[in-house]
């Protein structure tokens, strides 16, 4: 293989600054400052190399790195990255600088501590994106818990020691679990891969071998993995650490956490959760409808929340479970809109979450308060706020043209194919985004002053408008012209869609379309089996059939449907 | 110039706008009042230019090749996807631009009625804060118009149909200083955004149903896949896409944001809430007509409802005082004229309304702003009067828009008015007689409007009254060139009836799909014979409106007080609005914000509360029950074995003194039991021993 270790140099470029920051005297707290975001930049400058070297449409995993590590018990130092992984990285190391030039004036205790905490915590989250051995994953998943315990817990606000404690027992609750399913992953695959074989933690090998184990064990494996990434994510119920965590962290810890650590849940949940689904198709769907509907829940439940909260960054926690409620129906819709939206919808998250929680921290310098109700009117004293905190707003709540609007659109029309009303319900929360969102942007910036204390309030300064004008140019590429992402994302979805949902892409009527083109309508018998009760999950399993050669069997009911159907209309 | 370059370049029209926008919302508070008209009036004429070169070179093709379609790039690449039917196909929604009959009409009326107003605004908003905002803004809607009205796929159409809602929402909160305009601004956006939801369920079910979303592509899947009249999915998708009209067009029951939309500027009510935006339901409906020819069901419930808003505003506006609240009822009650028209399969009868309607509309609103302007504001018309002398212009130009808004021949009112009504007479004679007596309320409330506004006596305050002035120039060529259209206007759609030959029917006919089956046909002398009647009686009924206005409001101004005096309950009813927004505010808006409460106080007491604190509290009891249990049972028992120890050893620690003396005669002692049990034992004798 043609060794490359970009993948090293993005992944150490932060550590490499963490070490300088050592062997800097404390008392130099402004050096501290600018080194670390020399090394923040520089994150982001090492990772730029990917854009053009990614190839898009190889399928598999790029820039693979691999070397022993504990060879007695099969555990290596191997990274790379598909079009899924490589979008996350991109967002990690511009989210990375972003906050960390955030920090500039808002943080002014202990700069040494959080510049080096800082940078591990970019490390540890680039390495979950990266690794392709469980061990070496489990290893980062948990690593980068602790620079987010102490940023909470000593740079955050009043609360921070109750809410650091929470974060991180509750995380560490979930990934204690998923240690176990590895643990028995790791054994059960040796055994199948008979005595003579080596014990290894490679993902794909350890993956790959899923298919064979017993119904059973694929449920255990995959509830196993589930509380670790649904207390990431997080969806309903595991949701309740997210609002303390992003309330008390500081403004750049808010901005990664809701960003890019939230996103390592969903990543799981592609990566892992995806492949673990049981074979069995009445398991499978078991599984799955529990997911969508508590994705569905997540996507109602945290938007009407929103609605009463007092506290700005709350409610904007509260708006991240809704969004990534989406992102969990995206990928358990199983097909391919669905997954690349969901991708796509991360990343998006990441950067209009990103830009509320950096305007939430505008405001916050200049007042120290989150309440709503301390603000008002704000357009009058600082209108170029106004305007970039409404396109944040809006990119947000899914306007066209702007990024949220992409991912949303093609989430629900992946879960569309499974079921309709799973989106109506959706749908249901896009209408309450926007009630949320526009009340609060009017209870802050519309009206007159009321408060004194905001009559002369600055507008941005220079170092602001860099953290933010970035994010906005990104909203506005990804909803004017998102087709570089879909295409990165094309053949590693497909992999996995393939993966868990085999023969979708060639399906036997695939082959009746260039026969009869261009249309086969659908018979009112196969409507309301789409929208019947139970059906739902039969059409699902029919879709799901692990063989291809099942898969033609199975599509052959639609083929009678659609004949039935013309002979209706005769 | 090469030939057909303004079709080769229609892509252009929409980004003349934009690049206005951008301009404005960018630099645009820098720039000087002057360099922000040019640049915020100049786009939208270039747009108008490109448009109207556009339309014209439309029309010298035949009628057949009338259909231009670019597509730039791709936007949307989504990927595969299956139908319901199991087709596996590569979902791909592009950029792209299409002019047909239809969609030239379209951008005919929004750049032409949008350059007019974008003149007037010029004028009217000239002594305004935020100048080049406005102008950003209004730039910006005539882009998510233009892009809503030339999109070639339902996917594009819906980034219009979103973008002309935010600019909406923008505009009505103009003066966001008030809070009822921010709540009104607001309110748009999350009712449009209801309808929204239907629209966007619709089109995926569209996209599954069919595979495509591309307008050239619709037509001919849906003859592909044999969908009969009546289809279920058809229905489905039609009564869908209609949830979306409704929130857009302000129907019911998604009309009530449209009168609180009149806080936005004059202007702003003029472009946005009459002439284009809310017939942004009307031109998708058509656009989408095969799929409503296909499913009478949901014609029947757009003409419905069509018919029943029409009638229902019309009521409203019969008592407010507001001039503009006034116009905004009116506005929705046209708009369910032109659903009726849709919704008995007068599809072009329907686009034809909405052309005329964009002129007389925007003048009125045009005009009334003229009014507001020259009384300082004021919009109260009780507090008006008397003005027809001192400013003529806007006088006689509001004058021609409300006898064309009535439905007097030769207006252009008259005639797309009329066409509507003799479709629905030959479909829903029911219908017909609620658009009827619509025409009489209509002329009613119109020309009381009028009455009160212009003539009988000034009931101006003093001090305003010496501020009347006639508007600038800026204001009234607008006034004058509307006006002029509402008369003509009318003429290229004269019915073959009165001797015309219906120019506008023909011209849009290849966009309209004719079914057999939707549209029963009826014999044309006969039906020629009707329709000299209906024009007749809606004339008539017309009339008797303005007669009745004239007798209320010029001949005897205390009737209307005595009358709303007796009919107390009815007046309060209507005056009130039929206290709709409360009863919504009742049943939906506080219940939300109501359940808000509930989940979150739910979330903190019972998933974080009883869920997470509680599993910290159980961890917490079960820590000191293990070190009860540590310290009671398990270090307990090792005690336990100590203190019996200690318990039994306690003899022996007696004798540990710790004094000599003890320890000596306890020697002593055991040397001396010792020694008597070995004397014993051997059996040796004290006697022995000492013998």
């Amino acid at each position: 293989m043609n060794q490359t270790h970009i993948l090293s140099w993005i992944l150490f470029t932060p550590v490499i600054g963490a070490i300088v920051l050592l062997f800097i005297p404390r008392e130099r707290d402004n050096l501290h400052r600018v080194i670390g975001n020399v090394f923040g930049m520089l994150g982001l400058v090492v990772s730029l190399p990917l854009i053009w070297r990614f190839q898009i449409g190889t399928p598999g995993y790029q820039f693979r790195e691999s070397y022993d590590w504990i060879p007695s018990i099969g555990a290596h130092y191997s990274l790379g990255i598909d079009g899924i992984s490589f979008l996350l990285i991109m967002l990690t190391t511009i989210l990375g600088a972003i906050s960390i030039l955030s920090s500039w004036s808002a943080i002014q205790t202990r700069k040494k501590e959080y510049y080096i905490l800082f940078l591990l915590l970019q490390t540890g989250m680039l390495g979950v994106f990266m690794a392709l051995d469980f061990f070496l994953f489990y290893l980062f998943w948990e690593v980068m818990l602790v620079p987010m315990y102490f940023l909470i817990g000593v740079w955050g606000s009043d609360r921070r020691l109750y809410a650091a404690i929470k974060f991180f027992l509750y995380t560490l609750a979930g990934s204690v679990l998923m240690l176990l399913a590895i643990l028995a992953l790791y054994y059960r695959a040796h055994e199948l891969a008979g005595a003579a074989a080596a014990y290894t933690f490679d993902i794909p090998t350890l993956l790959g071998a899923v298919p064979q184990f017993s119904t059973t064990l694929q449920r255990i494996l995959f509830w196993g993995f589930f509380f670790a990434f649904a207390i990431k994510v997080p969806m309903f119920p595991f949701h309740t650490w997210l609002p303390d965590a992003h309330t008390e962290a500081p403004t750049a810890g808010s901005v990664i956490l809701a960003g890019v650590l939230l996103k390592m849940g969903t990543y799981g949940f592609i990566r892992f959760s995806l492949p673990l689904l049981p074979t069995d198709a009445v398991a499978r769907q078991h599984i799955i409808n529990i997911l969508m509907v508590l994705s569905i829940v997540g996507i109602i439940y945290g938007a009407l929340v929103c609605m009463m909260q007092k506290d700005m960054k709350k409610l904007i926690a509260y708006s991240s479970v809704s969004h990534l409620g989406f992102c969990t129906l995206g990928i358990f819709a199983l097909n391919p809109h669905g997954v690349s939206g969901s991708v796509i919808q991360q990343i998006n998250h990441g950067i209009s979450t990103g830009a509320l929680f950096l305007i939430v921290g505008v405001l916050y310098e200049r007042r120290h308060t989150r309440l709503i109700s301390e603000y008002g009117g704000l357009s009058t004293p600082m209108p170029n706020f106004a305007a970039i905190y409404m396109i944040a707003t809006l990119s947000s709540l899914g306007l066209p043209l702007l990024n949220g609007f992409i991912g949303e659109f093609t989430i629900l029309s992946g879960v569309f194919q499974v079921s309709l009303r799973w989106t109506a319900w959706a749908v249901v929360g896009i209408v309450l985004g926007a009630a949320y969102l526009l009340w609060l942007y009017q209870r802050v910036m519309f009206g007159p002053v009321t408060n004194p204390a905001n009559e002369h309030l600055p507008d941005l300064n220079l170092r602001e408008y860099a953290t933010l004008v970035p994010l906005m140019l990104l909203a506005f590429w990804i909803g004017i012209y998102p087709k570089p992402l879909f295409r990165v994302l094309d053949v590693s979805v497909r992999q996995i869609v393939e993966q868990v949902n085999p023969g979708y892409y060639n399906s036997a009527t695939a082959q009746r379309y260039g026969e009869k083109p261009p249309v086969a309508a659908p018979s009112e018998a196969a409507r309301s089996e789409r929208n019947g009760g139970e059906s739902d999950s039969t059409k699902a399993a029919k879709r799901v059939t692990p063989n291809p050669s099942a898969m033609i069997a199975s599509s052959a009911p639609l083929a009678a449907n659609t004949a039935a159907s013309a002979a209706e209309k005769r | 110039m090469p030939a057909e370059f303004f079709l080769a370049s229609i892509w252009l029209i929409p980004l003349f706008p934009l690049a206005g926008a951008a301009a404005m919302l960018l630099v645009g508070r820098r720039l000087s009042n002057k360099a922000v008209s040019w640049v915020g009036v100049g786009s939208v004429g270039l747009a108008a230019l490109f448009a109207f070169g556009a339309i014209v070179q439309l029309m010298a093709r035949a009628p057949a090749q009338r259909l231009v379609e670019i597509v730039l790039f791709d936007w949307v690449p989504a990927g595969v996807m299956h139908t319901m039917s199991g087709r596996v196909l590569n979902f791909n929604a592009p950029w792209g631009m299409l002019l047909d009959p239809l969609s030239a009409v379209m951008i005919g009326v929004v750049t032409g009625v949008g350059f007019l107003i974008h003149v007037y605004s010029v004028g009217y908003m000239a002594h305004e804060g935020g100048y080049y905002r406005f102008f950003g803004y209004m730039n910006l809607f005539m882009f998510s118009m233009l892009v809503l009205v030339l999109a070639n796929n339902l996917l594009l159409l819906f980034v219009g149909w979103e973008g002309v809602g935010l600019c909406s929402y923008l505009l009505i909160g103009f003066y966001f200083l008030r809070k009822s305009a921010s709540d009104a601004g607001k309110k748009a956006f999350v009712v449009n955004r209801i309808g929204d939801a239907g629209f966007i369920l619709g089109l995926f079910l569209l996209l599954d149903t069919i595979g495509t979303l591309r307008f050239t592509e619709v037509g001919p899947a849906i003859e592909a896949g044999g969908f009969a009249v009546g289809n279920g999915v058809m229905t489905a998708i039609a009564l869908l896409l209609f949830v979306g009209a409704t929130g857009k067009s302000a129907q019911i029951p998604l009309y009530v944001w449209l009168p609180d939309a009149m806080e936005g500027p004059t202007p702003v009510s003029a472009l946005i809430h009459a002439a284009t935006m809310v017939t942004a339901g009307v031109y998708m409906i058509t656009r989408m007509n095969l799929v409503f020819q296909l499913a009478p069901i949901a014609l029947g419930a757009v003409a419905t409802i069509g018919a029943v808003t029409a009638i229902y505003a019309a009521s409203m506006g019969l008592v407010q005082n507001d001039i503009k609240r006034v116009l905004a009822y009116s506005t929705v009650s046209q708009l369910g004229y032109m659903f009726l028209a849709l919704g008995v399969g007068a599809f072009t009868a329907g686009i034809f309304h909405l052309m005329i309607h964009a002129f007389f509309k925007a003048l009125l609103f045009l005009g009334s702003g003229s009014v507001i302007h020259a009384l300082s504001g004021e919009q109260d018309v009780r507090k008006m009067g008397a003005l027809a002398k001192k400013i003529p212009t806007t006088t006689m130009t509001f004058l021609v828009a409300t006898i064309a808004i009535s439905g007097i021949p030769p207006l252009a009112g008259f005639v797309s008015k009329d066409a509507i009504l003799a479709a629905s007479f030959n479909a829903r004679p029911l219908l017909w007689g609620i658009g009827f007596v619509t025409a009489g309320m209509t002329a009613f409330y119109m020309f009381r409007l009028v009455f009160l506004t212009f003539y009988g006596e000034s009931r101006v305050p003093h001090d305003v009254e010496h501020h009347i002035h006639e508007s600038p120039r800026s204001m009234t060529w607008p006034l004058i060139i509307l006006a002029l259209l509402s008369v003509v206007g009318g003429w290229i759609g004269w019915p073959e009836s009165l001797g015309g030959s219906d120019h506008f029917a023909r011209f849009l006919d290849p966009v309209i799909a004719r079914h057999a089956q939707a549209i029963a046909a009826v014999p044309e002398a006969a039906q020629h014979a009707t329709e000299y009647e209906l024009m007749a009686v809606s004339v008539a009924v017309a009339l008797v409106g303005i007669f009745l206005a004239w007798i209320f409001y010029l001949r005897r101004p205390a009737v209307p007080g005595t009358l709303a005096e007796k009919s107390g309950g009815l007046y309060r009813l209507l005056y009130n609005k039929y206290y709709i927004d409360q009863v919504y505010d009742a049943m939906f808006v506080n219940r939300a914000k109501d359940l808000g409460t509930t989940l979150g106080a739910f979330d903190l007491g019972v998933i974080d509360g009883l869920g997470v604190d509680g599993a910290g509290w159980v961890a917490r009891i079960s820590s000191s029950l293990s070190i009860v249990w540590d310290e009671w049972i398990v270090d307990g028992l090792v005690n336990l074995a100590a203190r019996i120890v200690w318990i039994f050893s306690y003899p022996v620690r007696m004798i540990q003194s710790g004094r000599v003396s003890n320890y000596a005669l306890l020697i002593v002692l055991g040397v001396l039991v010792f020694l008597g049990y070995y004397l014993r034992v051997t059996g040796v004798t004290l006697h022995n021993v000492l013998h």
